[in-house]
């Protein structure tokens, strides 16, 4: 008898636990690995009583091939780089916002970027994190000074000792820039010139990677340059390796961002409304500035009352001002300059 | 006659329904899928998907651009030496074990041998990026000794050191399998007729551990053709190999057609080294 009470009891047990399991609500989000940070999704999660699905992706070709095979309604949330946000909307791919439910009124004004954003009078993303493109160093080997004028990178002086991140757009940007070029105003035309420096960079490279391989790189000494990174990579190994630094070279910089918007068909679209809302929120994005997979300066400013004067010194926040005013977006190529620009990077891997 | 026609037919039946799950599962999991990829590699991608017209387009583009073809010569390269270097290393790692280690070690030395499949993959690239690196376990030893630094992290030297560490250990089993399988008569028969251990290894244990060694061989072929990982790890991208080409396809520029053509070509590879290898896996005089 008391077995078969003791048994009841754990049925019972079990069933509640199932039912309030059930009872739970999920939010499926496709982000990057900033995303993927316990310390930043827990809360929302305990505030909200939902369980978030994170899947984690690199590249938006990926982001869009993930959706093409998936349901409508398998995603609500959907992180995706600044300058993609036109082609996902065009994919139908994302919902319009609510934008005066959104703290605009906090953001830097560089990042609302309506020109990408805005589409038809809607609103269909809003920009969560930002960072540059540029010049990540190991200072106990390298100068500074060395790494103020970019043109350096492809001279030959530092064989062997760069790696470059594997992202075309950002690279191609850089070395654009460098050249004296305008990122928005690039065409087919100045492919050549902008190859040529390219394949001299190759030459004088020790790697090519992605993000934790060319943290790691520069992290293990295996590299003293990444072209290419920035604060992204530095800001979150600094408190260990103090040596690591990143300077914007007199040309300049690229300016990465990064959006989030909520998916077109979402099951779920007043929680992914919420969720958007949380990463915009001041502490939402100050965890999701000093996310563990890599640091990045909020878009929202009022996460400066809640980050820590160390973490604000990481990311230079007081700097900001001043990196905003002279680095330049991504490359926005129409389909056929993004064609020959991917062409272009493939020839670059196989050099 | 008739009963055993219908002997014959009930066997038949049997058999048909005995080879069916394999069947379904082959043509479930590999006929459709593959029919699938083929069709899809004559696509067109286009900025938000595929269109479905019937072309050629991604096959010509593979042999028109110099980077593509490049590519595919890469992972030809890289294959064929970890392939040659793996059966040159495991075949006398095989042979000690098989002949110089006493018969209740055998099974401890062949677990001694694969012991590094037991760690992950990726955990054992890495591994090997780190001893291979600048400030490394190699550099570390040759600067102990005063000796020249060398730069083998991020090389195609790097991808081969990996892929060839793994594959060994594949290569020992099954060579291992065929030494064993031996009958010690014929070595035997062959030192009475007056042949020396050279003529004995050349004309008779080669010959007929020769399929195992060739049905590794092709394993470490296929395997290691198709293998993203140790390139991508290893080789610090400085070269491009034909599955890291089809990353770039699927990651960044969402062409599913040219990756499913990519893909194809690989499998093309496969499948010629299969029929270049297959007259040697079997068993002599059969």
């Amino acid at each position: 008898m008391k077995k078969t009470l003791t048994l009841l009891a754990a049925l019972a047990g079990t069933t509640f636990w199932t039912t309030a399991a059930l009872a739970q609500d999920e939010l499926n989000a496709l982000v990057w690995c900033d995303h993927t940070d316990d310390a930043l999704i827990k809360p929302f999660e305990e505030a909200h009583n939902v369980k978030v699905n994170l899947k984690e992706y690199e590249g938006t070709g990926q982001a869009l091939s993930i959706l093409a095979q998936s349901k409508p309604g398998d995603w609500d949330v959907l992180v995706i780089d600044g300058i993609d946000v036109r082609r996902a909307v065009e994919a139908n791919i994302l919902a319009p916002l609510p934008t005066d439910q959104l703290p605009y009124d906090t953001m830097f004004p560089e990042m609302v970027m309506a020109d990408q954003q805005v589409i038809d009078g809607k609103t269909y993303a809003i920009s969560e994190k930002f960072g540059y493109n540029t010049v990540s160093f190991n200072s106990d080997t390298v100068k500074a000074t060395d790494m103020a004028d970019m043109t350096k990178l492809w001279s030959g002086d530092f064989k062997g000792r760069i790696a470059v991140y594997d992202y075309y757009l950002p690279v191609i940007g850089m070395v654009a820039m460098g050249l004296g070029m305008k990122t928005a105003d690039l065409t087919l035309a100045d492919l050549p010139k902008i190859e040529d420096a390219l394949m001299k960079l190759k030459d004088s490279a020790a790697s090519v990677g992605e993000v934790v391989s060319s943290q790691t790189a520069l992290a293990t000494g295996a590299v003293d340059i990444l072209f290419g990174g920035g604060e992204w990579v530095t800001a979150g190994l600094h408190a260990e390796n103090p040596n690591l630094d990143w300077i914007m070279p007199e040309q300049g910089a690229v300016r990465w961002s990064q959006s989030i918007g909520v998916v077109a068909g979402a099951k779920h679209p007043d929680m992914a409304l919420e969720f958007v809302k949380y990463i915009l929120s001041p502490e939402g994005q100050a965890r999701l500035a000093t996310s563990s997979c890599y640091w990045g300066m909020p878009t929202n400013k009022a996460a400066g009352d809640v980050l820590t004067a160390d973490q604000k010194v990481a990311l230079r926040w007081d700097d900001q001002p001043s990196y905003l005013a002279r680095a330049q977006l991504y490359p926005a190529p129409d389909a056929a300059l993004d064609q020959a620009m991917q062409d272009m990077w493939t020839r670059f891997l196989a050099h | 006659m008739s009963r055993a026609l219908g002997i014959e037919a009930r066997d038949r039946r049997r058999a048909m329904l005995l080879t069916a799950p394999a069947l379904v599962w082959t043509l479930v999991f590999f006929v459709l899928p593959f029919a699938l990829m083929a069709a899809i590699s004559l696509w067109q991608a286009t900025a938000t998907g595929m269109i479905r017209t019937w072309s050629l387009d991604n096959y010509t583009a593979f042999f028109t651009r110099p980077a593509y073809l490049g590519a595919a010569l890469n992972s030809i390269e890289i294959t064929v030496t970890v392939t040659v270097l793996s059966v040159l290393l495991a075949y006398p790692m095989a042979w000690i074990i098989a002949e110089e280690v006493p018969r209740r070690y055998q099974r401890l030395a062949l677990t001694l041998a694969v012991i590094p499949f037991w760690t992950s993959y990726i955990v054992r690239s890495y591994a090997w990026s780190l001893v291979l690196s600048r400030k490394g376990v190699v550099n570390d030893w040759l600067a102990g000794w005063g000796l020249p630094l060398l730069d083998l992290a991020n090389s195609r030297a790097a991808v081969v050191i990996g892929f060839t560490h793994f594959f060994t250990m594949l290569l020992v089993l099954t060579i291992y399998a065929s030494l064993v399988q031996l009958p010690p008569n014929l070595r035997r028969a062959a030192a009475d007729l007056g042949a020396g251990p050279v003529a004995i290894f050349r004309h008779v244990v080669l010959p007929l551990t020769l399929p195992g060694v060739m049905v590794g061989a092709f394993l470490t072929f296929a395997l290691c053709i198709g293998d993203y990982v140790t390139p991508q790890i290893l080789g610090g991208g400085k070269d491009l190999a034909l599955p890291q080409l089809v990353m770039l396809q699927v990651g960044r520029r969402a062409d599913l057609p040219m990756a499913s053509a990519l893909s194809i070509v690989l499998m093309a590879l496969v499948t010629l080294a299969y029929l270049a290898m297959a007259r040697w896996m079997k068993e002599p005089g059969k």
